[in-house]
């Protein structure tokens, strides 16, 4: 089994991000060669013309959408922390979509069964972490993402002491 | 089709009635899309000598066959055309964001809009389902506080809205259509036209697919331009922004300041791009579909104006700023902000208050009819006032609001000779006095002074031409760059990318090809852009305009620049402009009164038209 913090996933850096939906283009012509948000699997939220970020599957460790799909449709790798989708088994409900806590799982606007990032498992890597021109998409563990939020504090701190 | 959704939405606003119907290809080839398009359609669909405000002044909302791919700056434009309340010709605005993707995406290519509702009410367009919802709730609200709110009336976050502010309702003829929060389709009071139809807003929401004829060949094509945009054709757009344009125009004595009775500021340093970035940008964002990102995001940290917040661009800046004599940036970044909360076109707002300024200094107008303000030169304090009044109609503002020529006519005692415009458009952040190459350019655009319908300043600017100089050959230099900002306004792609083009025809050519499909050759784009510039001047024409109105503002044919330095003395007479108008036309086979020959015509395939010339081409 796979251990927590070698589990991976998209994370899109808020300071950088910059809300031009690149990520989201990329993502449905990928997926479903034509350009459509409501088929991409990573969406943008801007809250005011300052908050722009992109957000995607965590892949949560014990995640909320399984827990919650009534028909066993979702299952978790093991290996990559994926969230697998039984196209057969799911009939668009929606209790998955409602566990999230992050918006990441969607129903698809056709298929009516819901979809959500795999880290595009068929091309190798992702394709917004490719595509995203202002580099503010990355691919992460946990882990990871603590370091760079360590490493960042730490030279806030030691530049705020510079300055006094 | 591909690339063009193939179908124009018809609303008429006095019924509710909609209908849909196919766009042509032969109007896709020719025309392109945006303004070009939308000029066509513009003409079809009026009378000739319609009042803008009328409600047979149709309003036309149109796309590119580039929108809702996700080509690089090209998805996400939208251009709105009817005859401008300003200068009773052709108007027409672009803007960009994501609205013009969405629009796209729910299956048009144009809105024609004609009538007006009798109540007020916005346009909601789902997919197929069309209708038209009562706005008087939504009425005297900033287009910011309508777009919140049609979103929360209707439950879906990623709906998009273009909406006019008061400004639009009360029927200011600076009045623009704005989307997501502060972006603008500015110029040309089109803001009023919808006002005066009723119509508050129009929010819409598109699932569809958009897929490009030549996929694999279109994805090449954007990885190729996103790499293009990291390199230095858009390094300004990426860093300082536009306002870089404060010092380089100061230092070439081109910037006009104190309403063109100066043209280098001294306060420049203070209101420079440098300074706006190190105190005041927090963020720079993009639109949708954008690898470059421009638009600097800026709050104000401190003072009376703390929290302000809005995009900034040097148009707007220099507006509110140096031609107002105002060196604050605090102020002119709550200028700007006031500008997009009534819906005002932010360049003509800004030129507009360096008029009333100017009065005030002359004597022409008095505190007391200014309504108890100093309007000095460089008074941020008035500018802010000033706004205000224009935005809400109050008190002076009620004649401001009626452009900068109106209200020059109506104060009289020679204020007229202070409203600097052409055609009754507000000059934009170029002396033309000392930039005779850009003079042309502002001179014959078929919206009246602006610098984006031609972009000549640069070869001025640049000093790849003598500046001061009328001479032969800037009627050629004009037209192409005219043609290539049609084209620019037509597919819609954003100015600030046109340098990735490294071969503007060849690359904009084979864009059009691989999204739609239709097969399109360099000399045939080139053709588009000349037709798009005679379907305007067709246009002008009909409705009454033509060489008297290739003119320039009266300061710039009769104020020579008075300050020290490399330009003094600059100005344009007439012996100049009218060499100038001559080479023009006749680079564009027009005759010597500016009106495209029937041998033109049949040229470039507009025969249909030739009665709109006739018994026009001589004096």
């Amino acid at each position: 089994m796979v251990k927590i913090h070698e589990r991976k996933f998209v994370s899109a850096d808020p300071d950088k991000c910059v809300g031009c939906q690149n990520c989201e283009y990329i993502c449905s012509w990928t997926k479903e060669k034509a350009f459509n948000p409501l088929k991409s699997r990573i969406r943008v939220v801007r809250i005011n013309q300052l908050a722009n970020m992109a957000v995607t599957c965590r892949r949560c460790e014990d995640p909320p959408c399984v827990a919650a799909c009534p028909r066993d449709a979702l299952t978790q790798s093991e290996e990559t922390g994926t969230i697998m989708v039984d196209m057969d088994k799911c009939n668009g409900c929606g209790w998955c979509i409602e566990a999230c806590d992050y918006g990441a799982i969607m129903l698809h606007p056709e298929t009516k069964v819901v979809h959500v990032c795999d880290l595009c498992k068929d091309e190798g890597e992702p394709q917004c972490v490719k595509w995203c021109p202002e580099e503010a998409l990355s691919v992460v563990t946990s882990d990871v993402l603590a370091q760079k939020a360590r490493i960042s504090a730490v030279k806030k701190l030691f530049q705020e002491a510079k300055k006094k | 089709m591909y690339g063009y959704a193939g179908r124009i939405l018809y609303v008429d606003l006095n019924t509710g009635k909609t209908r849909v119907e196919k766009l042509s290809e032969d109007y896709a080839k020719k025309y392109i899309g945006g303004i070009g398009l939308g000029m066509r359609l513009w003409l079809d669909n009026s009378k000739a000598g319609v009042e803008p405000f009328s409600p047979e002044n149709t309003l036309v909302l149109a796309l590119g066959p580039i929108s809702g791919t996700m080509f690089p700056t090209a998805g996400n434009g939208h251009a709105f055309v009817a005859k401008s309340p300003e200068t009773f010709g052709i108007g027409e605005a672009v803007a960009h964001g994501t609205f013009g993707a969405e629009m796209k995406r729910a299956g048009y290519d144009a809105v024609i809009l004609k009538g007006k509702s009798e109540k007020p009410v916005y346009l909601w367009i789902d997919d197929d389902s069309v209708q038209l919802v009562n706005a008087s709730h939504l009425m005297g609200k900033s287009p910011s506080e309508t777009e919140d709110s049609i979103k929360e009336d209707l439950g879906d976050y990623y709906i998009r809205v273009v909406a006019i502010g008061l400004a639009g309702e009360k029927l200011s003829r600076i009045a623009c259509i704005i989307n997501e929060k502060t972006r603008a389709a500015g110029r040309t009071g089109l803001g009023a036209v919808m006002g005066s139809k009723n119509l508050k807003a129009i929010a819409v929401r598109g699932t569809r697919d958009i897929v490009p004829a030549k996929p694999d060949e279109f994805m090449d094509m954007v990885k190729e331009f996103h790499e293009r945009m990291k390199g230095p054709a858009t390094q300004k757009y990426r860093t300082l922004g536009t306002p870089e344009n404060v010092l380089v125009h100061n230092a070439l004595h081109c910037m006009p300041t104190r309403n063109y009775n100066n043209a280098h500021f001294e306060g420049a340093d203070k209101v420079s791009g440098e300074v706006l970035n190190e105190r005041f940008v927090a963020k720079i964002i993009g639109c949708s579909s954008c690898a470059m990102r421009c638009e600097h995001e800026v709050v104000v940290p401190e003072g009376p104006y703390k929290g302000t917040m809005t995009r900034m661009e040097y148009e707007t800046l220099w507006a509110m700023g140096p031609y107002c004599g105002i060196d604050r940036l605090d102020a002119i970044i709550k200028g700007m902000e006031l500008a997009n909360y009534y819906g005002m076109d932010a360049i003509g707002a800004g030129v507009i208050v360096g008029f009333a300024m100017d009065c005030y200094e002359n004597g022409i107008l008095s505190q007391k009819e200014l309504g108890g303000i100093e309007a000095n030169f460089g008074n941020s304090e008035a500018l802010i006032q000033l706004l205000e009044k224009m935005g809400k109609r109050e008190g002076i503002g009620d004649i401001l609001a009626e452009g900068v020529r109106i209200a020059g006519k109506k104060i009289g005692e020679g204020a007229e000779k202070l409203a600097q415009h052409i055609k009754g458009l507000e000059v934009t952040g170029y002396d033309l006095r000392c930039l005779k190459t850009a003079a042309l350019g502002f001179a014959v655009s078929f919206r009246g002074a602006d610098h984006n319908r031609h972009g000549a300043y640069a070869f001025d600017v640049k000093g790849k031409v003598d500046r001061l100089k009328a001479e032969k050959g800037r009627g050629k230099m004009v037209r192409d760059m005219e043609n290539l900002y049609a084209l620019i306004d037509s597919f819609i792609v954003c100015k600030f990318s046109r340098g990735t083009y490294y071969k503007d025809m060849s690359d904009m050519a084979k864009l059009y090809s691989l999204v739609t499909g239709i097969e399109m050759t360099p000399e045939e784009l080139k053709k588009s852009g000349e037709r798009i510039n005679t379907i305007a001047r067709l246009i002008n024409i009909r409705e009454g305009l033509g060489r008297k109105d290739d003119t320039l503002p009266w300061k710039v044919m009769n104020m020579p620049i008075p300050d020290e330095g490399p330009v003094k003395g600059a100005v344009v007479t007439q012996k100049e402009l009218d060499l100038l108008l001559d080479d023009y036309y006749e680079s564009r086979g027009w005759t010597l009164e500016g009106v495209p020959t029937a041998e033109k015509l049949k040229e470039i395939g507009m025969d249909e038209l030739l009665n709109i010339v006739e018994g026009k081409q001589e004096a």
